[in-house]
């Protein structure tokens, strides 16, 4: 079985972000740069899935130079190849960009299953995997927090609000990662000097015969225009008193009568 | 030429999710400012009843795909049925709360119609006949204006977000013809927790526990929450402990909250705790930490343990309350 996993580099979330001069992007220098959290989640199912049904975990990915250190980090981890698309025409890509380069680019590996994180805490977008399904045609399932593949077909347990969707689908399918799957493994020693030999192949548009004009910046549909900072909160008040009732007593006047909140 | 608002109202066993009114009413909003009309759509399985009820909050009209076959979501047949809803009434404004389905079906609708989708998003203006959206990233570090392309413009709102405003129209029922089509998932089970448990990402009050719960037992501000009507959270040390639930974890790698009433306990700050919880309408911290970097963000501070602050709070609400 194929498995795909689709990463994202993004920035740690203990990262302090600040905003660039552009006004519209965030300053990339000081950034320590991750394996988003959730797709972390997906390269360890991909790794266990492999362990049950034997297969090859490919990790996909689309982005700069430095992406190959987080998409390293995967194949030592267990993972078996990677692919980057690194190609300076998918600069600026908004979600169906990204989502048809990694649409080609799957067509061009081939594949069971991918797997994908539910979202990537940097723009927090949610869009591109149920996107890359759509254009595959194959089923999506979002949010899920345990999964069971039996003759082709996929049985997945998904967060919902108040509880939890059991769905079955049939192979091939793409699937999202909810906290809770799993917990990723640490990559190894041993397993970190495997991954140096592991194929690592870096892809352009063109090798994908993806047209540089059908994504990027100017083909983008959904484009940020500014960023700022959320309105600071007035700085709070420590509520003072003799003792702990006093001061319980004087949060439940201001919750009441100043918030108005009880 | 694309006009009006076309709204999809999440129903789920036959009761609307709150977010579903908050949508109709942003919705009736921004129609308004474009001297526009508003539609919504409603999807499920003997839901007719209900959808009338849409009209309150501003629709002008209400289409009602009504079969069995809708009566759980699937992606395949809601995104077939709303895509012949679109195509048939050309909508230039799109509109979605952003809960677990909506984000599920907005992003693979988005796709197939080939625009582009402000998801997540806790503000909307117009720009003339442009959609603004303001939407939070990294987790709720940073606030992005974005600028959607494409007819319809496609938002997905956060929940708790947005004013629910009655403003009662017609709201005209108009059935839609079932064409679910190929349906690739199967629901197999449904699984519900309490009724009563209001999720994080729409409850009004949230009492949050962290570290400094000590252990798993989260009574004491379980019964807080009760009290208040709210909801337990917890932060990512006590999920990690497995003290929690994953479910419960409030953060930027759990679920970006916004209540009017945050109550951390126990909880120092960690900035991916922070981004989760940062829009929350009023916070209050408890930490026997005066350093806590929780304090800077919260309204009111209580610098106490917590296992005798929140009884205290609790003696205090029964009084209030007789």
């Amino acid at each position: 079985m194929d498995i795909v996993v689709l990463l994202k580099q993004v920035p740690d979330t203990e990262t302090l972000i600040q905003i660039a001069g552009d006004k519209a992007s965030i300053r990339t220098e000081d950034v320590k740069w991750v394996i988003n959290p959730y797709d972390e989640f997906a390269v360890e199912e991909a790794l266990r899935i492999k362990e049950k049904h034997a297969g090859k975990v490919i990790i996909l990915s689309m982005g700069p130079e430095r992406a190959v250190e987080s998409i390293r980090t995967a194949l030592a981890m267990g993972a078996d190849e990677g692919v980057l698309i690194d190609d300076p025409a998918t600069q600026g890509s908004d979600a169906l960009g990204t989502a048809k380069v990694l649409a080609a680019a799957l067509k061009d590996t081939g594949y069971d299953l991918v797997i994908a994180g539910q979202r990537a805490v940097d723009d927090d977008g949610y869009q591109v995997p149920a996107a890359v399904a759509e254009l595959l045609g194959i089923a999506q399932v979002s949010m899920v927090v345990k999964e069971e593949i039996t003759d082709g077909k996929i049985r997945c347990e998904c967060t919902i609000e108040g509880g939890i969707m059991v769905l079955e689908t049939d192979l091939p399918a793409l699937f999202t990662t909810q906290r809770g799957i799993n917990e990723p493994r640490y990559a190894s020693l041993p397993g970190i000097m495997k991954a140096k030999k592991k194929p690592l192949i870096k892809k352009t548009l063109a090798d994908l015969k993806v047209d540089p004009s059908e994504v990027g910046e100017a083909q983008a549909k959904c484009r940020v225009k500014s960023l700022s900072f959320p309105p600071e909160r007035s700085p709070g008040r420590i509520i003072d008193g003799e003792t702990v009732e006093a001061k319980a007593a004087q949060l439940v006047k201001l919750l009441k009568e100043e918030a108005k909140v009880i | 030429m694309a006009q009006g608002v076309l709204v999809f109202a999440e129903q789920v066993d036959g009761n609307f999710r709150k977010i579903a009114y908050e949508a109709v009413s942003e919705g009736r909003r921004l129609a308004d400012t474009l001297g526009d009309t508003v539609s919504a759509v409603v999807f499920g399985s003997g839901v007719e009843g209900i959808a009338g009820e849409l009209a309150q909050y501003g629709a002008d009209k209400i289409f009602v795909g009504d079969d069995p076959a809708l009566a759980d979501y699937t992606t395949d047949a809601y995104t077939n049925m709303l895509f012949e809803v679109v195509k048939d009434n050309d909508p230039r404004i799109l509109l979605f709360g952003a809960s677990s389905r909506g984000k599920d079906l907005s992003a693979r609708l988005a796709a197939r119609l080939g625009v582009g989708l402000a998801m997540d998003c806790i503000a909307l203006k117009l720009d003339g006949e442009k959609l603004i959206a303001t939407r939070p990233m990294y987790g709720g570090k940073v606030l992005a204006e974005v600028a959607l392309e494409g007819v319809p413009q496609m938002s997905a709102i956060r929940p708790n977000v947005m004013e629910i405003v009655q403003s009662p129209k017609a709201g005209d029922l108009e059935k839609v013809a079932i064409k679910t089509d190929v349906v690739k998932t199967r629901v197999v089970e449904k699984r519900l927790e309490v009724a009563s448990k209001i999720d994080l990402t729409e409850a009004d009050v949230i009492v949050s526990g962290g570290r400094g719960m000590g252990g798993p037992d989260f009574g004491a501000i379980e019964q807080l929450a009760e009290v208040l009507g709210g909801t337990v959270g917890a932060s990512r040390s006590a999920v990690d402990e497995g003290w929690r639930p994953h479910s419960d974890q409030v953060g930027q790698t759990g679920k970006v909250v916004s209540p009017n009433l945050y109550i951390a306990c126990g909880i120092s700050g960690a900035i991916q705790h922070l981004a989760g919880m940062g829009s929350s309408k009023y916070i209050v911290a408890i930490n026997k930490d005066p350093e806590a970097p929780i304090f800077k963000k919260a309204d009111y501070g209580i610098v106490e343990d917590l296992f005798k602050a929140v009884p205290a709070i609790m003696a205090e609400l029964k009084k209030l309350k007789g």
